[in-house]
C-alpha cells in the first residue's frame, strides 16, 4: 500500500478573547490509499476541526501549523507518486482544485449542504463543471448519471430530475456520496466523511455504510471517517485514532483498539456506550474540559479513575503497546 | 391483577397531506396521512415500556395524545381510572400533575431568560399556589440535588450548563411535582456518549427510588435495551410487535424488528 496522506504535527487555533485555543493540537496520522481509518471523538474533540484544516475550510481567523501531505496522483494507474503536496500551505486556488477532484466531503446533514431550489442532478453536473470547465454539458451530464448510479441511487434518471426536499434522508446523502465522487475522470482519491450516518435512521444508516464501504474497494479511496460512534466505526474502518480534547490519545487497528484499549477514555467510552444486551452502563465522570480551561497534564487527567499524582505534571507522549498500536497514557 | 397507570384504546391521528390552502386547490383534500393507526397500549404501574422505532413512525405524536398535549381524531384514554379525554379545568390540572415530559433537546425545552431555580421550581409555583417560597426553594434546591446538581445552579441560567447538565434540569423540573407518569422523549438522542450514560443511570435510579412509571420514546435499540421492562416496536403508524424488552431484543418475531436489530451498529465483543 502507499501513502495517501501523511499528516505531522497538526496544531489550529482559534482567537478567543485573551488569547488563543487550539481545538487540534500536534496531531499526526496517515491513510493509506484503499484504506479506512476512523476518527473518533465527542463533541469538542476536535476531530471535526481536523477535517476542516485538511480541506483549507478553517473558520476565519483561525490558523493552521504542521503539515499535511496529499501524495500526488500517478499518471499511470490509480495509485500515487512521489511528488505530494502540502494541504496547509496550498493556495486557495490551488486548494479549490483539490476539494472535490482530489478530495471528495460528506457531511452529516445533506440538506444544508444541497442547493433546495436546484435539482439534483443539475447540482452534480454543476460540480463537474466547476472542476473541470472543459467538459461539455451533455458529458457533465453523463457523469452526473453514472455517479448516483455507482452510489445505488435507484432510478438516477428520475431522482436527478428532483429537488433535495423530495428525496428521502438515505437518498440525499446518496446524492451528496454521488457529488463527492462525480469529479474528474477517475474522481478523487480520499474520502472525508464526517457523521455522514449520524441523522439517519439505524436500518438506512447500514446501507449508507455498505455503500461507503463498497466504493472504498471498488475505487480504492482512502476515507477518513469522522463519528463519534464506536458502533459505527466498528463497521467501517481498518484503524482508528481516539481524539480527546484536541489531541489523538490512542490509535491502532479497529479492533484491537475497540477489543483492547489502552487508553482509559477510549475504555470509559466503551463503558459508556449502550449495548442491545443490558448491562449496567459505566458513565465516564464529569464533562469534557473547556478548551480554554485545559489542565497542565494529560487533559482526561481529572476524570480519570486511575490517575496518579504524575499524570497531572505533564502531557503523556504516545507510547507503543504494540507495533502499530499506541496510547498517550503512562500506564502503557 | 396488575393495576394499570394509563390505558389506550384504538387512538387514531392523521393529519393532511399537504396545507389545507394547497390541498383545497389541488382538489385533494380527502387526502390524509395517519400518523397513529389504531392503537392501544397499557402502562403497568411501574413498569417502563419502551416505543421504538424510525423516524416518522408515529412514536412522538402517540407520547403526546397520551398526555392530551394534542388531540386524538379518535380512541379512549384512562389515566388512573379517569377518562383522560372527558376531564375539564381543575380536575385535568390535577391529572396533569401526575404526568410529567422530557424532552431530547434540553437546549430548546428550556427558557432561556428564567434563572434555574424559577425554571424548576415553576411547576410547584402553578399547582401548589399557596406553599411559601421557602418552602418552594427548599424542594427546589433538594431535587435539584438529587439529580446531581449543586445549589449553585439555582440562581444561574440554563445556557451555562453543558448539555448532559441542562437534561439534569429538566429531569428536576419534571420530577418536583413528584409525577406517577414520566414520558421521555428520546431523551439521550443529543448527547454526548459519556454524558448519556450518566443520564440512563440516572433515569434508573429515579424509577426504583420514586416508583415511576416510565414511557421511553426512541429510536435506539441500544437505549431500550438499557432501561425498558417492555418494548412496542412501531411502524407507520402501528405496533408491529410487543412484549418483554428480554423477548424482544433476544427473540424477536415480526421482520421489522430482526430488520431494526440486524442494522445496530455494535461493537465487537471482547
Amino acid at each position: 500500500m502507499a501513502r495517501l496522506l501523511d499528516v505531522h504535527g497538526l496544531t489550529v487555533e482559534l482567537p478567543v478573547a485573551g488569547g488563543w485555543v487550539r481545538p487540534v493540537n500536534d496531531v499526526s496520522l496517515h491513510i493509506e490509499t484503499g484504506e479506512a481509518l476512523g476518527l473518533v471523538g465527542e463533541s469538542g474533540s476536535g476531530k471535526t476541526m481536523l477535517s476542516l484544516a485538511l480541506m483549507g475550510l478553517l473558520p476565519e481567523g483561525a490558523r493552521a501549523s504542521g503539515e499535511a501531505w496529499l501524495a500526488e496522483e500517478d499518471a499511470t494507474s490509480k495509485g500515487v507518486g512521489n511528488d505530494p503536496k502540502n494541504l496547509l500551505t496550498l493556495k486557495e486556488q490551488e486548494l479549490q482544485k483539490v476539494r472535490g477532484r482530489e478530495i471528495g466531503m460528506v457531511f452529516q446533514e445533506p440538506m444544508t449542504s444541497l442547493n433546495p431550489v436546484m435539482r439534483v442532478g443539475a447540482q452534480i453536473e454543476e460540480t463537474v463543471r466547476a472542476h473541470e470547465p472543459s467538459v461539455s454539458w451533455s458529458e457533465a451530464r453523463a457523469r452526473a448519471l453514472a455517479a448516483l448510479e455507482r452510489a445505488a441511487v435507484p432510478e438516477p434518471k428520475v431522482r436527478a430530475q428532483q429537488f433535495p426536499h423530495q428525496l428521502s434522508g438515505g437518498l440525499r446523502q446518496r446524492a451528496m456520496i454521488a457529488m463527492a465522487l462525480a469529479d474528474g475522470g477517475s474522481g478523487p482519491r480520499l474520502l472525508i466523511a464526517d457523521e455522514p450516518t449520524t441523522a439517519l435512521d439505524v436500518t438506512v444508516q447500514k446501507q449508507i455504510l455498505e455503500l461507503l464501504d463498497r466504493l472504498r474497494r471498488e475505487l480504492r479511496l482512502g476515507l477518513l471517517f469522522i463519528t463519534h460512534d464506536l458502533g459505527v466505526v466498528a463497521r467501517v474502518a481498518d484503524r482508528l485514532a481516539v481524539m480527546y480534547a484536541g489531541r489523538i490519545i490512542e490509535e491502532g487497528p479497529a479492533r484491537e483498539v475497540l477489543v483492547r484499549p489502552w487508553h482509559p477514555y477510549t475504555e470509559g467510552l466503551l463503558g459508556a456506550s449502550p449495548k442491545l444486551k443490558r448491562g449496567k452502563l459505566l458513565p465516564i465522570a464529569g464533562n469534557v474540559p473547556r478548551l480554554d480551561e485545559l489542565p497542565p497534564g494529560c487533559a482526561f487527567e481529572p476524570r480519570c479513575a486511575l490517575r496518579r499524582p504524575e499524570c497531572a505534571a505533564a502531557v503523556p507522549e504516545l507510547r507503543a503497546a504494540s507495533a502499530d498500536h499506541r496510547a498517550r497514557c503512562i500506564l502503557v | 391483577m396488575t393495576e394499570f397507570l394509563l390505558e389506550a384504546r384504538d387512538l387514531k391521528k392523521s393529519y393532511p397531506r399537504s396545507s389545507r390552502l394547497l390541498a383545497t386547490a389541488a382538489g385533494d383534500d380527502e387526502e390524509r396521512i395517519a400518523a397513529v393507526n389504531g392503537v392501544s397500549i397499557e402502562l403497568a404501574v411501574g413498569e417502563t415500556l419502551a416505543i421504538v422505532g424510525e423516524s416518522g413512525c408515529g412514536k412522538t405524536t402517540l407520547a403526546r395524545m397520551l398526555l392530551r398535549l394534542i388531540e386524538p381524531d379518535s380512541g379512549e384514554i384512562r389515566f388512573a381510572g379517569q377518562d383522560l379525554r372527558a376531564v375539564r379545568g381543575a380536575e385535568l390540572r390535577a391529572l396533569r400533575r401526575e404526568m410529567q415530559m422530557i424532552f431530547q433537546d434540553p437546549f430548546a425545552s428550556l427558557n432561556p431568560r428564567m434563572r434555574v431555580g424559577e425554571l424548576v421550581g415553576e411547576p410547584l409555583a402553578i399547582h401548589e399556589p399557596a406553599m411559601s417560597r421557602r418552602e418552594r426553594l427548599e424542594r427546589t434546591a433538594a431535587v435539584l440535588e438529587r439529580v446531581g446538581m449543586g445549589a449553585d445552579a439555582l440562581g444561574r441560567h440554563a445556557h451555562e450548563f453543558s448539555g448532559g447538565q441542562r437534561q439534569r434540569i429538566g429531569i428536576a423540573r419534571a420530577l418536583i411535582l413528584r409525577p406517577k407518569l414520566l414520558v421521555a422523549d428520546e431523551p439521550v438522542s443529543a448527547l454526548d456518549v459519556s454524558v448519556g450514560a450518566q443520564i440512563l443511570e440516572l433515569l434508573a435510579e429515579l424509577q426504583r427510588e420514586f416508583s415511576l412509571t416510565v414511557l421511553l420514546i426512541s429510536h435506539s435499540l441500544p437505549v431500550v435495551a438499557q432501561l425498558a421492562t417492555r418494548v412496542a416496536v412501531m411502524q407507520v403508524g402501528n405496533f408491529v410487535e410487543t412484549g418483554p424488552a428480554e423477548r424482544i431484543l433476544n427473540q424477536p418475531a415480526h421482520p421489522y424488528t430482526r430488520a431494526l436489530l440486524a442494522a445496530v451498529p455494535e461493537v465487537p465483543a471482547a
